[in-house]
């Protein structure tokens, strides 16, 4: 056993990796629960966002066009959710659930043909002078660009939420939705735009996975990281801080148990594993007692009739 | 129900099913493959539908080859299994571990078609195993590895703490330890055969721990990705040759190939000469392949690696030969004796050296 | 425009019509896809549909049905109790997984005794089990009011890593070599779930689905229980108003569906899978609750649902074989299906209008 051997900065450095792909997913599931609206599709849009963005990617050469390309792709696939539990007023659970499935077997369609082919690098970027900071620069400043659109995004949709016009009848619209509707405001329309948000950043969240942090294709190789994502916006209770603080758990409990393993401790994998679930229930059970955070309206479907 | 849905249901029940079943067509043989995951996973899958396709390039019109991906362990393989023979197949080959039970109801059912499960030890009349002896090819990666590495410590990731993973774990760090006294296994279990995401972090963290030698009994090739990121890193494609990440990192290769062996077994359902039997090739029999070693390899090193190679394949060798002993120091093979298959296909145990205890 | 107008009262030949509908549009659209991908269409669609019932193999395929369907029809009957009261269970997958782990480690716990006993324990041991794990959320909903979708999936994955951990280590088989999994419950006579009567798939799984479907119907039609149930879905306030205690309803809905749940895990793994292995769980739980909303949280509708969940899961594997159709593309086949069964239910409540664009 050698504990020595683990470097807390590059343990660091390489949690805040495994971080990224979970908080874009994460952020942007938040916003479409912030509007109410329950989308259990996150894996199913991450995977195709990931296809996405590699196939767009390996034809133009260029890593950010497949970036684009894996918001698009994402926030297609969305949109079938939407017109699903928006016009058709079909269950949001079984929509989500479905629209996994169907992510799932459309990215292993389009990805045949791109197993083995390497993407174009995504180049580092070191902010200058920040990332010449002892101990936070390597960790923070020598990432690449996704890392800090991620926490960039992070912040934008914290401040979006707080502070502006928009992200108040948003949240308005997922407190309660006749209120909403009754003041004026176009409740289906909001939650399509949210829904389509909360798409493009599962979409940049698979592609960042299938681009950056592997780089590869190969099908179902987003292997549960969407409902992963799932699980940090509630661990989070709706706040984007606080998502990025349990993307780096969740994501840093895999990277701290391999860096265990590979220092000679033996640790029971299996309960470490389990560990990022047990403390969003527990932390669900401690948020409880503020029943303010979760959206009011969360799961329930609006038609202007009711 | 009507009275012959009633009898023939009876007749699957007694065992008498094959006279309900489809005749192949044209006088074509069929072939049926069982698949645990996509054939584009570019690591097991792939390899044997590889194979599968070699039996078709082989026997061309006289074989007709037919394939389910992505089958669940169990009930469900059970089914497709059952389709496959029902629908004509005269040999099924069943690729993974967790088939092995599923194969043996069905085989039962339907006596006059020839099963080949992957990787198991349970056989019928009917039913043959098969596998490879891929830990030949680890003793050869061992070698290379332990003159290549310079921080003396190699990164092995495992799937999971079984038999045939710490196999390949001893017979890596046996080879390694004899060219390189001061080498070091560091072992991280990535609880999956295949998950990209995962195994590219194990890498990283064992790249981050000092690692310069990757060695991997996983199945993708994010572990080469982010071996390349780090720069001066070598590792070994796994079950492909993986040959796009070479000349670095990728250095060498264990290659599954089942082509030989599917092709041999088809011929001998074609002739009437099949018969079961539990088949553990290696290098010799062509079943494990070792790939191309890299220009970045020294002539020397990569001379030696090929003897060892050589010496495995005509039997000259053994990988696993005394004087050696157990991680706990116990006395295991004495000098010049070999390790029986019986002890190889149910190990258990870290040999001498290896630091760290097997999960539990 | 368009325009959606509620009904006064849902549509009863809507609530019959749209299935038909949604199955039409899929045959359209799959067809579209299988005809894109270089199939026949038509061979595709029959394939799939049409030969798991009517081909020359039906009388295999259809117990095949049974089997298959059963789990999804004993979870989602259970989870439509919930559903209809409002209350959401969607970790059914977890209370599967632990069923099938408590159910059968007490039958492992009697190797290698036999007696009658046996097997009745191990049911009662997978609904306990099952309906503790479900008993979870429940409780924390009644006493902190925490959000019971959140914490019953959350418990879905704790609930997989506890079924690793088994695998590789209590329950492993002390006789399997090293591999992981658990004994074989085939093989155990007393614990085995096996067919009643042989070749008709009917198996303790497929009688308790339809007691259940029997049981549910009873429950929600003519007994008072049913009815608070359906009122606190509809209207909660009138419910609280009728002398409904939440909490009881809450526990009991919960307690169910995790009990049926679990019932399902352990049939499957004293019956049609047998062992406790790492990939044992293969989705029923996440897929019955898909079947709920499919058979519109009727007993009967879900039968139904689970028939043809079950039909296309079958078909889709023998497309697979015969046509050689990769399985990503039966995946958006179902995926499919479900969107337009889903979209198509808007129908029963609603109907399209066509409206003159209000002056703003």
């Amino acid at each position: 056993m050698d504990i020595s051997s683990i470097n807390p900065i590059l343990l660091l450095a390489s949690l805040i990796v495994a971080a990224t792909p979970l908080l874009l997913a994460a952020i942007g599931e938040l916003v479409v629960e912030k509007a109410g609206v329950l989308n259990l599709g996150v894996e199913g849009m991450m995977i195709t966002g990931a296809i996405c963005g590699f196939a767009i990617a390996v034809n133009t050469g260029s890593p950010v066009l497949g970036l684009a390309a894996a918001a698009v792709g994402g926030a297609v696939l969305s949109l079938l959710f939407a017109l699903l539990t928006q016009y058709a007023l079909a269950n949001q659970v079984a929509s989500g659930l479905a629209l996994t499935l169907f992510g799932l077997g459309l990215s292993a369609l389009l990805g045949q043909g791109y197993q083995g082919v390497k993407p174009p690098a995504f180049p580092q970027v070191d902010i200058p002078l920040l990332a010449d900071i002892p101990v936070l620069g390597p960790i923070l400043f020598t990432q690449d660009p996704v890392v800090y659109l991620a926490f960039a995004m992070t912040a934008a949709t914290w401040a979006v939420l707080k502070y502006t016009r928009a992200g108040l009848i948003l949240r308005a619209v997922g407190e309660n939705h006749d209120a909403a509707h009754a003041l004026g405001y176009k409740v289906v329309r909001i939650r399509v735009l949210a829904i389509l948000f909360g798409g493009a950043c599962a979409g940049l969240g698979g592609a960042y996975i299938s681009l950056i942090r592997v780089p590869q294709w190969t099908e179902g190789m987003t292997a549960g990281i969407g409902w992963i994502a799932l699980a940090l916006v509630v661990f989070a209770s709706w706040k984007p801080w606080r998502v990025l603080l349990g993307a780096c758990l969740f994501g840093g409990v895999n990277v701290l148990q391999l860096n265990l393993q590979a220092a000679g401790v033996a640790i029971p994998v299996e309960y470490l594993a389990m560990s990022p679930y047990l403390i969003t229930i527990l932390v669900l059970v401690i948020m409880s007692a503020d029943r303010s955070s979760a959206p009011a309206a969360l799961g329930r479907s609006f038609h202007a009739s009711q | 129900m009507k009275l012959t849905k009633l009898l023939t249901t009876a007749a699957i029940a007694l065992g008498l099913a094959t006279g309900a079943m489809a005749e192949s067509h044209g006088g074509k043989t069929k072939v049926g493959f069982v698949f645990v995951g996509p054939v584009g996973d570019g690591g097991w899958t792939y390899e044997h539908n590889k194979g599968r396709l070699a039996v078709e390039a082989e026997f061309g019109d006289k074989v007709e080859t037919v394939f389910v991906e992505n089958v669940p362990e169990g009930p469900d393989a059970e089914r497709v299994m059952t389709q496959m023979a029902l629908d004509g197949a005269k040999l099924i080959f069943t690729t993974s571990f967790g088939y092995m039970d599923p194969t043996l109801n069905v085989a039962k059912k339907f006596p006059k078609v020839k099963f080949e499960h992957a990787t198991g030890y349970k056989r019928d009349t009917n039913v043959s195993t098969y596998s490879a002896r891929f830990y030949e090819g680890r003793a050869v990666q061992g070698t290379i590895a332990g003159h290549l590495t310079k921080s003396n410590i190699v990164g092995y990731i495992g799937s999971y703490p079984i038999p045939e993973v710490i196999r390949g774990i001893n017979s890596a760090y046996i080879h390694a330890k004899k060219v390189n006294p001061d080498v070091q296994f560091k072992i991280v279990w990535a609880y999956t055969w295949f998950d990209p995401a995962k195994e590219a972090d194990a890498a990283k963290v064992l790249i981050e721990q000092g690692a310069d030698v990757i060695l991997q009994h996983t199945d993708s090739t994010a572990p080469q990705a982010a071996a390349q990121a780090a720069g001066n890193v070598y590792t070994f494609g796994q079950a492909s040759d993986m040959a796009e990440y070479g000349p670095m990192p990728r250095v060498s290769s264990i290659i599954d190939n089942w082509a030989p062996y599917y092709i041999a077994r088809t011929k001998a359902v074609m002739d009437g000469t099949w018969e079961s039997v539990d088949t553990w090739d290696g290098i010799g029999k062509g079943m494990v392949g070792i790939g191309e070693i890299s220009s970045a390899v020294p002539a020397d090193v990569k001379a030696e690696a090929l003897a060892l190679k050589d010496a495995i394949a005509s039997g000259a060798y053994a990988p696993f030969t005394g004087p050696l002993k157990k991680q706990d120091g116990s006395d295991w093979l004495a000098d010049g004796e070999t390790a029986d298959d019986g002890t190889l296909a149910g190990m258990n145990f870290y040999v001498e050296g290896i630091e760290g205890t097997i999960p539990n | 425009m368009l325009r959606l107008e509620k009904r006064p009262q849902p549509s009863q030949l809507w609530t019959y019509l749209t299935p038909l509908v949604a199955v039409i549009a899929t045959m359209i659209a799959g067809g579209a896809l299988f005809a894109f991908l270089g199939e026949d269409p038509l061979v595709a669609i029959r394939t799939i549909f049409w030969d798991p019932l009517f081909s020359e193999f039906a009388f295999y395929y259809r117990p095949q049905l049974l089997v298959k369907g059963a789990p999804l029809v004993l979870i989602a009957i259970g989870l439509s109790l919930g559903f209809r009261a409002g209350i959401w269970n969607i970790g059914a997958e977890g209370q599967y997984i632990v069923g099938a782990l408590c159910g059968a480690g007490v039958g492992l716990a009697f190797y290698p005794i036999e007696g009658w006993y046996i097997f009745p324990l191990m049911v009662l041991a997978g609904a306990v089990g099952g309906m503790v794990w479900a008993m979870i959320p429940a409780v924390l909903k009644v006493r902190f009011g925490t959000n019971e979708i959140l914490v019953s999936l959350m418990l879905v994955y704790v609930a997989e890593q506890l079924l690793a951990s088994m695998s590789l280590g209590l329950l492993k088989n002390p006789q399997g070599f090293g591999f992981p999994g658990s004994r074989n419950l085939q093989q155990y006579a007393s614990a085995h779930n096996a067919e009643l009567i042989a070749g008709t798939g009917m198996h303790w799984g497929v009688v308790a689905a339809f007691i259940a479907v029997i049981f549910s119907y009873i429950l929600l039609n003519r007994h008072m229980l049913g009815f608070h149930i359906r009122l606190t879905g509809q209207a909660p306030r009138a419910a609280r108003f009728a002398g409904v205690v939440p909490a009881r309803l809450i526990l009991i809905c919960l307690g169910a569906s995790g009990a049926l749940a679990g019932l399902a895990g352990l049939f499957e793994v004293a019956g049609p899978s047998g062992q406790v292995s790492i990939n044992f769980n293969t989705g029923y739980g996440f897929t019955a609750i898909i079947v709920a909303f499919l058979g519109r949280l009727h007993p009967v509708g879900i039968l139904l649902a689970g028939g043809l969940m079950a039909l296309t899961y079958i078909g889709g594997e023998i497309a697979q074989s015969n046509l050689g159709l990769p399985s990503a593309a039966i995946q958006l086949f179902q995926g499919m299906l479900l969107f337009f069964l889903l979209a198509v239910d808007v129908l029963t409540n609603y109907r399209i209008r066509l409206k003159q664009r209000e002056v703003a």
